[in-house]
């Protein structure tokens, strides 16, 4: 089979069967890429997975891409996002349709008024895995919570933070030289 | 031009969105939610709670349900609606492959460079900030309901969120069985 189908359809199979968000992905890649198809080492899929996270983006896209590309350069990368996108796409398109469509329905209604705090809850639960790997303490726990007051209270967009965050540290790091 | 703004709003996501998944989370939010009013607090939870039990990455998840919902609410037809969640779905994907190229053709050189890492590290805990911050602006009267309004809502809700927490903290739930557990919760209470 071409490969660009085949890396397709290997990408399509893993974007159609991880619930749950991209790191959900990081062992289903795994196994197809480093142990079936023997695309990549592990040393390179570790490098490449670790340029995914610290690039800004979706990281299962960024991942695609990277792998694609170290394997038939650009036109590798479009074939194996367009395999990752694909599922989520559909299935969410047609639950945007339905739910549009029935979100005034009482079921519908009760369902969710009892998914909506939980849903909060599930949102806490990484705060607190990865505040221990950004390596927070109590020394300095006061950054993100001011952080998130900025954003919540004063209704500051992120994107406004995250670039003074960048620039503040890249002047920062500039001045320790 | 409402299109266009799809594709700005969710090009400048892809583009800043650092940490990924739950922490692209407020990045959505604050844009959708709070500065263009295409979805309200309890939608955009709605959003959460389908693309946790749903395949696929939540960043694509949201691109392409905000794409067809803001349209359709804008009153377009459902088949602009799909055309509104194309171009928020492909803005959202496209500055991470501008990204790959200028990584891979310049950026790889400056990786190791200490400026560069002064700044990862400081991203680092921004982001946290970032995921906490979308736990609290989510902590509305419409997710809750309110103690003035109605008292026996709002003690459910408040129970769903600590059991939700505590089963998926320490006890290991899967999310995605938390969530059709408060589903079948919501569905026996309310209705």
């Amino acid at each position: 089979m071409n490969f660009y189908l085949q890396g397709f359809l290997t990408f399509l199979k893993i974007g159609l069967f991880t619930i749950g968000g991209g790191y959900a992905m990081i062992p289903l890649i795994e196994r197809e890429v480093v142990e079936r198809r023997q695309w990549l080492s592990r040393e390179d899929f570790l490098d490449l997975m670790s340029l995914s996270q610290a690039l800004p983006g979706v990281f299962a896209v960024n991942f695609s891409i990277y792998i694609g590309h170290r394997l038939r350069g650009l036109r590798g990368s479009l074939a194996l996002t367009a395999g990752i996108v694909l599922p989520s796409f559909v299935i969410i398109l047609l639950v945007a349709m339905f739910f549009s469509a029935f979100a005034d329905n009482r079921v519908v209604e009760a369902i969710f008024r009892g998914v909506r705090p939980a849903v909060v809850a599930l949102i806490a639960v990484p705060c607190i895995k990865l505040g221990k790997s950004a390596h927070i303490t109590l020394a300095n726990v006061w950054f993100p919570i001011a952080i998130a007051l900025l954003i919540a209270l004063l209704g500051i967009s992120p994107v406004y933070i995250i670039i003074a965050v960048a620039l503040g540290a890249f002047a920062y790091g500039k001045f320790l030289q | 031009m409402l299109f266009l703004e799809l594709f700005w709003t969710f090009f400048k996501i892809g583009l800043f969105g650092f940490g990924g998944g739950y922490a692209m989370l407020s990045m959505i939010q604050g844009e959708v939610v709070t500065s263009h009013h295409w979805l309200t607090t309890s939608q955009f939870a709605d959003i959460v709670a389908i693309s946790q039990s749903t395949p696929g990455p939540i960043g694509i998840n949201s691109a392409t349900y905000a794409g067809y919902v803001s349209v359709v609410n804008e009153g377009y037809s459902a088949a602009m609606g799909v055309v509104g969640s194309l171009v928020a779905t492909v803005a959202v994907v496209l500055p991470s492959f501008l990204l790959v190229l200028l990584v891979l053709s310049v950026l790889r050189r400056y990786w190791e460079h200490p400026a560069a890492k002064t700044v990862f590290a400081a991203l680092r805990p921004t982001v946290v900030g970032l995921l906490l911050a979308a736990v609290l602006v989510l902590m509305t009267k419409d997710n809750f309901g309110s103690p003035a309004e109605d008292m026996w809502q709002f003690g459910i809700s408040i129970f769903l969120f600590v059991a939700a927490f505590v089963g998926t903290q320490f006890f290991k739930v899967s999310p995605i069985r938390m969530i059709l557990l408060c589903a079948l919760a919501g569905l026996l209470l309310y209705y």
